[in-house]
């Protein structure tokens, strides 16, 4: 029942914040911080309670927290919620980055404060329902429920070029969503074909006899929806525009939470619905993974606008988590490969989460004083801003992959998972993180080091924007030193995962999953 | 001849409507009050609506045999009705601003929606036209209703002469198939249809189908539809998409099954490609509208391809694609009907809004109307939360079921299309008001009272729709179609 109030609550608080911002400017602010806040604490104490999970219970498939409704029986679809570990790691990087978008815009949104709170509950509430769906229509009504919020918050709130680029984002994922709905009623029609039930259940789905090509088929009509969303190079191409062009707290949802419902639907779906199809496939997937954390990082390299810097390591870094996925279906069994691997994909995501968040925080102070992106104009911030500029070194760093940070600990059990999958592609994706300390180097050099040619005299981090990026700090820090309570929290599901992946290892080649 | 009280139990819902059209002539005649007219108007519809409950009770029952009033049937004359109740709602306020006669609106939109249930329940050649001519003729004098105007004019001639033209190829159509085959009732087609000759039947068949594409508006046959969309008045417009094509809707689903189980090959050739030819041609050319109206009609025509693939996905299954077809139509007419309600509602004295620069910026002025207009226009992009994504789910599934690849294909390409120009005008909804005060006034929170409860109702009906459709889905799937 928990899991529905989550949902209520950011509902109601962004209607009320619609309602209230005839009120005054501060109104919608405050509910949506409260609202968001109370979503937070109830998954923190969700996951204080849980003591790490326990993983004799989630293999059998027991939930932590379980809502299952009927909703519209003339098709057998069910509002099914259900949390585990995994899910609850993202809920509650969704809900930390709520809070850190409300406080990021407080001063940055003048018009319409209310609808924008609105929006930015609406999706958050959608992509907490992405996460908490075990209906596979469900999780499409979510999945696609979060793109419209998300639409107006780029449409309205962005910078210049904000209509193209919100048009383009929603073309791209609901194309590719619509590919995913056809995908999940061919996978509802085969199982009603061998079973006689229609079910959209995810546990019923899973085991699902498949012919081999139609198997690679559906994986495929999924694979679009998660590819276009998280990016794989090359559907890459709505990505800087959408985050360059978002408001601070577009771009801050956009790459820390919707880019990782793409992660979270290959390992929640991809992977155990179709585990011969995903290995037959892994090879594609794991080339085309490097490539967009090479690519990635070398356009990073090459962008001027601070945001468009940010917005590519994106690429690159998500590159990662497909490698990591797909590294984990293809890794030899009993080898603790596909372990590592998957638990570096969860470290990457919730990282990047929060190097990135905070990155576009950063971005989005220096152009609300500035009034600019470019990096050439800026030059020299170290000396008026020293509190700021010290923040953007370590979160670039962060992202840079600096061992002692969490994005350091997540991409090398990532390479590590890989290297008894291909040595080659270990190599290359190495190679992507010696990139990437090019474009952090080039980012901090270019906007905070040197004289400051432009006379700049500005403001330094206020108290606000301190409270925002100190605990982001601490966090990747922790998730450096110690990651184990975290990987502690996901190591259930992630068995779970590996053990439907690999069930089938002894029998790929009946291509029939049914035990 | 006499009635069985079964037979007169199922007539009764059409009777009402003819009733309710004499009284309303008659009131005019003794005393014009607009005020009045629109009550018997209402009550009539209300009736004919209330009356389905005890029909369908006995469906399905033949009357005569040109009429079969089985539950599928029934469905479309509550949809018809349901939408001239609506559309008479949306008159009211807007027929206020009009200095000509407003009282025969509603006669001949009675009659028009006599029309389009005799067609619904329509199980004969004979009962076919003369509900096709009922509603077309008074089709021609609904959309020239504001005669003193040009575009709704042109609207009423232009609608005149390609209907008349249609009609005639519909007739010879008929024609052709009673003289090889004998008969014009649908029941004693698919026997008699075994031994005809092809050399008949064939041609028969498309003239046929060129008739019913034409009221669909089904591309090549669709060139009417921006026009007339445009120059209607916005009420009439958002009658001329529903009811008017959902009662021609349901003689082609009626007549399509009544040649067989499946359905000729050829025909559902024909079909399939009208079906591609609309959904591609229908987005594609919505795309370079600026004229909200003439874009709305473009996608009107997409939509009725889409809802021809939901029919041809009877080829797997007929109760699948019957159900799918009234789900879509359910969803179509809210969303179409709360779409030009909006138009209606922001009409003044003056004019009707047309460009999407007259709808730059509304929700700093209007943000309620804006909040429905959104809300329709995402239903018609089929976003979840709303009715037009259910439906578009369910002709998705249909499809599926009958693995009709192609058809899905072009159905999310299009559609995709599609999405592109519904948010080219949610974006203008939405981008910074202009610097020049707009014609319709300045913030304004208030609207004629009619106006706001349609408008209110018809969004609590999308959203229920999309969020729980699982009434309307019990009562479209016990409506089996005999």
């Amino acid at each position: 029942m928990i899991l529905v109030w989550l949902l209520v609550i950011l509902g109601v608080a962004g209607a009320l914040a619609a309602w209230s911002g005839r009120w005054g400017r501060d109104w919608p602010r405050w509910i949506a911080l409260v609202g968001i806040g109370a979503d937070f604490v109830l998954t923190l104490q969700i996951w204080l309670r849980s003591g790490g999970g326990d993983l004799q219970g989630a293999l059998q498939g027991h939930w932590l927290r379980e809502v299952d409704w009927t909703w519209i029986p003339a098709f057998g679809i069910r509002f099914h919620l259900a949390l585990d570990g995994l899910s609850l790691l993202l809920l509650m990087l969704t809900f930390a980055l709520g809070l850190v978008s409300v406080l990021a815009s407080w001063r940055d949104i003048r018009e319409g404060v209310g609808f924008f709170h609105l929006n930015l509950c609406w999706i958050l509430a959608g992509i907490a329902g992405v996460f908490l769906a075990m209906d596979l229509f469900l999780f499409y009504f979510a999945w696609e429920l979060m793109l419209v919020p998300m639409f107006f918050l780029i449409a309205i709130w962005g910078h210049e070029r904000r209509q193209y680029a919100a048009v383009k984002f929603f073309l791209f994922t609901q194309i590719s969503g619509l590919l995913m709905l056809i995908a999940i009623l061919a996978l509802y029609f085969a199982h009603y074909a061998s079973t006689g039930v229609y079910t959209f259940e995810y546990t019923e789905l899973l085991h699902t006899p498949l012919s081999s090509g139609a198997a690679l088929w559906i994986l495929l009509g999924f694979f679009a929806a998660f590819a276009v969303k998280l990016p794989m190079f090359p559907f890459h191409t709505w990505l800087p525009d959408a985050h360059t062009e978002a408001s601070t707290a577009g771009s801050v949802v956009l790459a820390g939470l919707m880019l990782k419902t793409g992660a979270y639907g290959l390992l929640r779906f991809v992977l155990p619905l179709f585990p011969s199809a995903a290995r037959a496939f892994a090879p594609w997937a794991m080339v085309l993974a490097v490539i967009g954390i090479i690519y990635g990082g070398l356009l990073a390299y090459a962008q001027t606008d601070m945001k468009r810097l940010v917005a590519y390591t994106s690429v690159s870094h998500m590159g990662f988590v497909l490698l990591g996925i797909f590294a984990a279906v293809s890794a030899p069994p009993g080898s603790g490969a596909a372990q590592w691997a998957l638990e570096g994909v969860v470290l990457e995501i919730l990282c990047h989460g929060f190097s990135t968040g905070a990155l576009f925080v950063l971005a989005g102070v220096l152009q609300e004083r500035m009034h600019t992106r470019e990096m050439g104009r800026m030059n020299g911030l170290w000396a008026v801003m020293p509190r700021l500029s010290g923040a953007g070194l370590f979160f670039a760093m962060a992202a840079v992959g600096l061992p002692g940070l969490g994005n350091f600990v997540a991409e090398f059990l990532i390479l590590v998972g890989t290297w008894p999958v291909s040595i080659g592609l270990t190599i290359a994706g190495a190679i992507g993180i010696l990139v990437s300390t090019f474009y952090g180097i080039e980012l901090v050099q270019r906007a905070f080091h040197g004289p400051n040619r432009h006379h700049w005299q500005i403001p330094d981090l206020l108290k606000r924007e301190a409270l925002v990026l100190v605990p982001m700090m601490a966090l990747l820090l922790w998730l450096g030193l110690y990651p184990q309570p975290v990987l502690n929290t996901a190591a259930a599901p992630l068995a779970r995962i590996e053990q439907l992946t690999l069930t089938v290892t002894g029998t790929v080649a009946s291509n029939e999953r049914r035990p | 001849m006499s009635f069985t009280s079964a037979q007169w139990t199922a007539l009764w819902p059409l009777v009402v409507l003819a009733l309710t059209a004499v009284v309303a002539m008659a009131g005019i005649a003794i005393r014009r009050s607009h005020k009045a007219t629109l009550i018997i108007t209402l009550a009539g519809l209300a009736a004919s609506i209330w009356l389905l409950w005890p029909a369908a009770g006995v469906a399905s029952t033949d009357v005569t045999p040109l009429l079969r009033l089985d539950g599928f049937a029934l469905l479309f004359i509550g949809l018809i009705a349901g939408a001239a109740f609506v559309v008479a709602l949306l008159a009211y306020d807007y027929l206020e601003t009009l200095p000509t006669r407003r009282e025969e609106f509603y006669v001949l939109l009675l009659i028009a929606t006599l029309g389009a249930a005799t067609l619904a329940a329509s199980n004969h050649f004979v009962s076919f036209f003369l509900g096709l001519e009922l509603l077309s003729i008074s089709l021609y004098a609904l959309n020239a209703y504001p005669h003193g105007r040009p575009l709704p004019l042109e609207a009423g001639i232009k609608y005149l002469v390609l209907a008349a033209s249609s009609a005639a190829f519909l007739l010879f159509g008929m024609a052709l198939i009673y003289a090889a085959t004998g008969t014009m009732d649908f029941s004693q087609i698919e026997t008699a249809l075994a031994g005809a000759p092809a050399a008949l039947v064939l041609p028969g068949a498309a003239l046929i189908l060129v008739g019913i594409g034409f009221k669909l508006g089904l591309v090549p046959f669709h060139l009417w539809t921006p026009d007339v969309y445009q120059g209607a008045p916005a009420p009439v417009t958002a009658y001329t998409a529903t009811a008017s094509k959902a009662g021609v809707f349901a003689v082609l689903l009626r007549f399509l099954y009544r040649m067989g189980q499946p359905p000729p090959e050829r025909v559902i050739l024909v079909i399939t490609i009208l079906a591609i030819a609309s959904m591609v041609a229908g987005n594609l050319l919505a795309l370079r509208q600026n004229n909200v109206k003439r874009l709305l009609a473009y996608s009107s025509i997409a939509h009725m391809g889409y809802i021809l693939v939901a029919l041809e996905a009877a080829g797997a299954s007929r109760t699948m694609a019957a159900a799918a077809v009234g789900f879509y139509f359910l969803a179509y007419f809210i969303t179409t009907l709360g779409a030009f309600g909006i138009i209606s509602a922001l009409t003044t004295p003056e004019r009707e809004p047309d460009t999407i620069e007259d709808y730059r910026g509304l929700f700093w002025r209007r943000p309620w109307l804006t909040l429905v207009f959104t809300a329709m226009l995402l239903s018609l992009a089929g976003i979840p939360l709303t009715a037009g994504f259910l439906a578009k789910f369910y002709v998705i599934a249909a499809g599926d079921a009958a693995t009709l690849w192609l058809l899905l294909l072009v159905l999310i390409i299009s559609s995709v299309v599609g999405l592109f120009y519904y948010l080219r005008v949610v974006v203008a909804l939405f981008s910074a008001p202009p610097d020049t005060p707009a014609a319709d006034g300045p913030l304004a929170w208030r609207m004629p009272l009619t106006g706001a409860c349609v408008l209110g109702v018809l969004l609590v009906a999308l959203v229920w729709v999309g969020v729980y459709p699982q009434p309307f889905l019990h009562l479209i799937l016990g409506l089996p179609l005999h």
